[in-house]
């Protein structure tokens, strides 16, 4: 969105014996206020905070940003391609690293290709901060060149934002932006920049005095609610632990194992939680929800209690509300109070940082034990333990020698191993990535989970792998998906940036087409993408070719792992590889949507088929026959 | 429904007000009555929001309102301990026939007249939603030519003040 509208040279060119950003900031931080431009205050605010990245593109209402950032030795800028690329490479970085990431965009258009990342961000609690610049203060609100209401279009998708129109004030919203975003529940600020504050001479000294009486985010829980939930632990028969994305912010899987180890309690992670606790771990029931697995989603809806550890009660989890695990008590723990009730009533509410709250738990049921109380969950462990046994998330391969989808994904995660980081697109692909792989860390998965949006995989992934350079950094994309955001490619090439992705091609909007077999009587309405049935438009592989990427093609299984080696091997630029896969897998289990969670279907028209007690229990039909997978 | 009225303390800046407003409307929650004001504390404002929303759904718009940066509290003030008040201007025909009919209402209701026209008076009342309602119901027949409404405020009754709490707890 650059604009070469000409902007006043004599504010911008710094003195031949102007200090590096770098150096002012050191000096910034002796306390010495120092005399400087908006723009200089802005790059010295960002390396007084320790960012070592800015995704972003310049443009002209942000121009005078990036000429000190040209200086700044800390503060490494990539230019991406898109601005929405830029949002979500910001969003990748955060996920994979725990550490704000921050993007940058001009004015109008520049600002407004943020917004899908901004509000992805705000559906996944992920840390960011997006810099814009905005027209002159003089010019706002008179519709003026790349002019549009940043702020207040961002409104309802930011944990907050502001509009900057006193150079003075930058150091201090800077700082506020960072400690808002990276703090409490985690999510997207907006920090929007006249152009003539950027211009503007100024002082500069850290570190500023944050001003925010609105803002207290409660992490330590109440110890009262910590012993009332531990007596319901200690009193129920079918506990069930719901951990969702929360624990993965928080930090908080060490804590959750050793909850786990000392109350021998089942647990299931939620799409934005896989990796919480380690997919090895005999007590994981896998991923609840719309394609969850039989074992976690039974195992909710059986359970005489969920305790919920900074998890929202997603209606992709829920299925209909109303039959949802309909006699388990709640104990719920979230630092956000607003999503404690929000769906699911709470019998326990528990308002605090899931790190501290799974650590209280822990203590205060450890004491319990010591006093001789302790839950006995032995039949229970037994029961879903069967499930888990007789209901494995698997799928059923294609007759004719084509590739399936999920054996990909499956070798993938396999050879990859757990120690790379895997990120995904949305749809099949995506449920795929959180069935097939086996996560054993946290941060080693990352997705679009609230907002579902598609084109996150490249951009994010290029984030990530910025965020950990000595990491292999998958990409699991759709040819749809990757469409939506594959120029990044350029960045990623340009800029050393060596991701891996893999088009899982069924030359489809797989999801969509999915629900339309199932539920459009297999009209399948503009779902067909042409990228590998009957033409390859694109070829993906001349595509990675022609951005300087390599590129493979694997169409058959018994090249799979041979494909998968070679992606391997290659690790001085991106990688590319179109795994042209048979188009009419389905994501298996299913529950659709809006009906109850108790109507989980194994595959087409096929319940799981209990055996006679479990059946007694559940009242289901099992009159199709369980193809076994 | 039953109507829940909330003060709701925020930091004087410029678009907190669009703020409040569209968090309202995105939630799905709409505001019956609105009015906005500086404190005693110049760098408070006190917004005053009538909503008609069922317990459980007010007790979400709460907390959401407090996720809000700028807001500093929100209480919600109970009709039996608070003092509530609105303002109207009524512009009413009246001629030579009607006017002392008017003038008599206006006197039982203790409202004003501000204007007086050959064929209009207009008429300033102030007080609880139930009083104005009851007194423009009595005027109606005479015929409202206007009828312009305040947000209704509120305050706690008793000594204590919320903003001196809300500020210490900032």
């Amino acid at each position: 969105m650059s604009d070469t509208t000409p902007a006043p040279p004599t504010t911008l060119a710094p003195a031949p014996t102007a200090p590096s950003p770098a150096r002012m900031a050191q000096q910034a931080r002796s306390k010495a206020p120092v005399e400087v431009t908006g723009a200089q205050s802005l790059v010295m605010s960002l390396e007084a905070l320790d960012v070592d990245t800015v995704f972003g593109i310049p443009g002209g209402a942000i121009l005078p940003a990036y000429d000190p950032l040209l200086d700044s030795v800390k503060v490494r800028h990539i230019l991406v391609r898109h601005e929405q690329g830029a949002g979500h490479a910001a969003e990748g970085y955060a996920a994979a690293t725990g550490r704000v990431g921050v993007c940058m965009a001009t004015s109008g258009p520049g600002a407004t290709n943020l917004v899908t990342p901004i509000a992805d961000a705000y559906m996944d609690s992920v840390p960011i901060v997006a810099i814009t610049g905005q027209v002159s203060s003089a010019a706002i609100g008179t519709d003026a060149f790349q002019e549009a209401d940043i702020r207040g279009i961002t409104m309802p998708i930011t944990k907050h934002n502001y509009l900057v129109t006193d150079a003075a004030d930058i150091p201090r919203v800077i700082a506020e932006a960072f400690h808002i975003a990276s703090t409490g529940r985690p999510g997207p600020v907006l920090v929007d920049i006249s152009k003539d504050a950027l211009q503007a001479r100024t002082t500069f000294s850290w570190p500023p005095k944050i001003a925010l009486p609105g803002y207290h985010p409660v992490t330590r829980p109440h110890g009262k609610q910590i012993r009332e939930a531990a007596r319901l632990i200690a009193a129920a028969e079918r506990p069930v632990l719901y951990v969702g994305g929360g624990v993965i912010r928080a930090r908080a899987s060490e804590e959750l194992a050793r909850f786990v180890e000392l109350t021998g309690i089942p647990v299931v992670t939620t799409l934005m939680a896989r990796g919480a606790l380690p997919d090895g771990h005999e007590l994981h029931l896998g991923m609840p929800g719309m394609h969850g697995s039989v074992a976690a989603v039974t195992g909710l809806q059986k359970s005489d209690l969920i305790i919920a550890l900074g998890a929202r009660f997603d209606d992709r989890v829920t299925g209909q509300l109303s039959t949802f695990a309909p006699e388990a008590k709640v104990i719920h723990a979230d630092i956000d109070p607003a999503e404690i009730s929000k769906n699911r009533k709470a019998d326990v509410p528990i308002v605090g940082d899931c790190k501290a709250v799974i650590a209280d738990l822990a203590d205060a049921v450890d004491a319990d034990h010591e006093a001789g109380i302790r839950g006995d969950y032995t039949a229970w462990r037994e029961r879903v333990a069967g499930w888990k046994r007789d209901f494995p998330v698997g799928y059923t391969p294609p007759g004719d020698g084509a590739l399936s989808p999920q054996l990909v994904i499956e070798r993938l995660g396999a050879i990859a191993g757990p120690e790379a980081v895997y990120v995904a697109g949305v749809g099949q692909h995506q449920m795929w990535a959180a069935q097939f792989v086996q996560y054993e860390r946290p941060n080693a998965w990352l997705n679009s989970g609230g907002l579902g949006t598609m084109g996150y995989s490249v951009p994010a992934a290029m984030g990530a792998q910025v965020g950990e350079p000595d990491r292999t950094v998958w990409a699991i994309d759709g040819d749809g998906c990757f469409q939506m955001t594959n120029q990044e490619l350029a960045t990623c090439v340009i800029n050393n940036i060596p991701i891996k992705v893999a088009i899982i091609n069924n030359s489809s909007l797989g999801m969509v087409r999915q629900w339309q077999t199932l539920f459009y009587n297999e009209r399948y309405s503009n779902t067909d993408l042409h990228t590998s049935v009957g033409s390859r438009v694109p070829d993906f592989v001349k595509l990675a070719d022609a951005y300087g990427c390599a590129g493979f093609r694997c169409e058959r299984p018994e090249d799979l792992d041979d494909t998968i080696r070679a992606a391997m091997a290659v690790t001085d630029r991106p990688v590319v590889v179109d795994f042209v896969v048979h188009r009419d897998a389905m994501v298996w289990p299913m529950v659709p949507a809006g009906v109850s969670n108790d109507a989980i279907q194994v595959a087409r028209d096929t319940a799981p088929q209990w055996d006679r007690e479990e059946s007694e229990a559940i009242e289901q039909s099992t009159d199709a026959d369980h193809d076994g997978q | 429904m039953s109507k829940h009225t909330l003060s709701v303390l925020v930091e004087n800046k410029p678009g907190v007000l669009a703020r409040i407003a569209a968090l309202f409307s995105r939630r799905g929650f709409n505001i019956d009555s609105l009015a906005v004001g500086e404190t005693e504390h110049a760098e408070v404002s006190r917004m005053t929001v009538v909503v008609d929303v069922e317990d459980l759904p007010l007790e979400q718009v709460t907390k959401q309102l407090n996720k809000l940066v700028e807001v500093l509290k929100v209480v919600e003030l109970e009709a039996g301990s608070a003092v509530q008040r609105q303002v109207m201007l009524i512009k009413v025909r009246a001629d030579a026939a009607t006017r002392s009919q008017v003038l008599e209402m206006v006197q039982m209701f203790r409202a004003k007249v501000v204007d007086v026209a050959t064929e209009s008076l207009t008429i300033e009342a102030t007080g609880t939603s139930e009083k104005l309602t009851a007194l423009l119901e009595v005027l109606e027949p005479f015929g409202v030519r206007e009828l312009v409404q305040s947000g209704m405020v509120a305050v706690g009754r008793g000594p204590r003040s919320i903003t001196d709490r809300a500020l210490r707890s900032a």
